[in-house]
């Protein structure tokens, strides 16, 4: 069998004095889509952070198709085949919509490119010319995707891509976001949303205070009431 | 005032604003990129002004000490940022003392190498004559430096919108973070980067010399100068850099005229009101702390 796309094991990370990720262990298969959930400030996007190279873990491993990358810089990360939705979109606002694609290209064979992220989102192709800051936020959002694509990656983090999106384009995200599962790409996806990751991952982690409480299926997860009243406040 | 000595102060504004242009927007480039201001560009600039003299009196040529400096101080540049600034990355009260501190040690090496008296640096040949312009005499060699100010302004702007490492600077200077997260290596980048602005330094070093000679405390003038060009025109943008350049220049030397010794109060007079009324400089953007 394969190594796992990710693997993730012990982590412990801080924000100054704070200890704010107390032994994450997080695995996606290849091929396999996992959403990890919890309320704000439960760590989920510190986790993506130190999974990134953003933020580096004082304790713990990370691995990235079999290869250790704890503590790598970011670019590491990004050329072992990681890309990032980043929270926030963070989207290069001075930059045209066709160079915050070409700015993240990493031709493959058969790859994505700036075709292809048409094709995936047509109502980008229109605004080619304009610049990051003048797209709604959903056209952003779409364009954090498409920019995450033209890496070609062998893993997609993706951090609430559904924040501050009305929910008809969180439906469209959702969507793509199964469809790119269907092309066999493994996802981790950090969400608040509930309806979307139950709808994206195969699996489900439940986070709370910088450690996962709860693992499973989105079957099992709806099955699991107390989890969803605790960790969840729904 | 006379028009003849109106319109030869104007183009003295425009002279040293595009003087002020070469000299700030290294230190604008190497602000938005790297969010450090770094405290040694005045020192980078006055070495850039003594590594000329020196070239100059070895080889006699004004155009070879004008490739030389900047060689000199991107090298310089080169070794600072990884050896020293990169390990106080965003630790901006430590890079404010480190880079204090690495003018100190340039400027004490200067005073050791070249000594602590007045120099001057002649015109270059061809250029130290002095043309009739509107019924008065006007050094050549002042319409050059404007002539190169625009030039490098244009050169600059279309390697920033054209290329692909403009593409990098642009992208740096809004989230370098998430360029690292596409891949690009962003401790070379910056290594890079400091060493253009170092480089930019040390360029208006040489154009400056033949007009202002070389002296002990030319490095705070220049650094005091290009603080305030780009808070006026906005920190780390290449058009916030030639609208700070082009408005104190002007007001600087009109200031000198009419006032005398209180010219500095009139560009910190305009400072204060840029800060009041637009306080992220003229064609700044508001940067989003992450």
């Amino acid at each position: 069998m394969s190594a796992p796309a990710l693997e993730v094991q012990d982590l412990h990370a801080y924000y100054g004095e704070s200890h704010v990720l107390q032994g994450v262990d997080l695995v996606v298969r290849p091929g396999e889509a996992v959403a990890l959930i919890g309320r704000n400030g439960a760590g989920k996007t510190t986790t993506i952070s130190a999974i990134a190279g953003f933020l580096r873990p004082r304790q713990g491993t990370v691995r990235i198709n079999g290869r250790n990358l704890t503590g790598a810089p970011a670019h590491w990360v990004a050329r072992a085949g990681v890309a990032l939705v980043p929270q926030g979109r963070r989207i290069f606002g001075d930059l045209s919509v066709r160079e915050n694609l070409a700015i993240a290209g990493r031709p493959a064979a058969n790859g994505w490119d700036e075709a292809r992220v048409v094709e995936l989102f047509p109502s980008l192709g229109r605004r080619l010319g304009l610049r990051g800051d003048q797209l709604s936020g959903g056209e952003q959002q779409m364009l954090a995707v498409g920019r995450a694509l033209m890496r070609n990656p062998s893993l997609l983090l993706l951090d609430e891509p559904s924040e501050g999106l009305a929910p008809m384009l969180v439906e469209e995200v959702g969507e793509t976001l199964v469809r790119l599962r269907a092309t066999g790409l493994p996802l981790l996806l950090v969400e608040q949303n509930l309806g979307l990751a139950t709808r994206v991952g195969q699996r489900v982690h439940v986070m709370n205070k910088g450690t996962i409480v709860f693992t499973g299926t989105p079957v099992e997860l709806a099955a699991a009431r107390d989890v969803e009243a605790r960790y969840l406040g729904v | 005032m006379s028009p003849e000595l109106l319109f030869q102060q104007a183009l003295n504004g425009l002279s040293f604003g595009a003087l002020l242009f070469i000299l700030a927007a290294g230190l604008s480039l190497v602000f938005g990129m790297m969010d450090v201001v770094n405290l040694a560009h005045g020192a980078f600039y006055m070495l850039g002004a003594y590594v000329a003299l020196t070239v100059v009196q070895f080889t006699g040529s004004f155009w070879l000490a004008l490739a030389a400096a900047p060689v000199a101080l991107g090298a310089l540049g080169l070794a600072i940022e990884p050896l020293l600034l990169r390990h106080l990355r965003g630790r901006h009260l430590d890079q404010v003392l480190l880079t204090i501190g690495v003018s100190l040690v340039i400027v004490d090496q200067i005073g050791l190498i070249w000594g602590r008296e007045v120099r001057s640096l002649p015109f270059p040949p061809g250029l130290d004559g002095t043309v009739v312009l509107i019924g008065g005499v006007y050094p050549v060699y002042r319409l050059f430096v404007i002539a190169f100010g625009v030039a490098l302004a244009a050169v600059i702007a279309v390697i920033y919108r054209r290329t692909k490492l403009g593409m990098l600077i642009r992208a740096g200077v809004e989230d370098a973070e998430m360029l690292g997260a596409l891949g690009v290596n962003t401790d070379r980048l910056f290594a890079l980067t400091f060493a253009v602005g170092a480089a930019l330094a040390g360029l208006a070093g040489v154009i400056a010399a033949p007009v202002f000679g070389l002296q002990p405390g030319m490095d705070v003038d220049a650094l005091l100068y290009s603080l305030v060009v780009v808070v006026v025109g906005g920190l780390g943008t290449l058009g916030g850099a030639v609208a700070g350049s082009v408005l104190v220049g002007p007001v600087d030397t009109f200031g000198k005229v009419l006032f005398q010794e209180f010219a500095l109060a009139v560009i910190f007079a305009i400072v204060a009101l840029v800060l009041l009324f637009k306080p992220t400089g003229l064609l700044g953007r508001i940067r989003i702390a992450r």
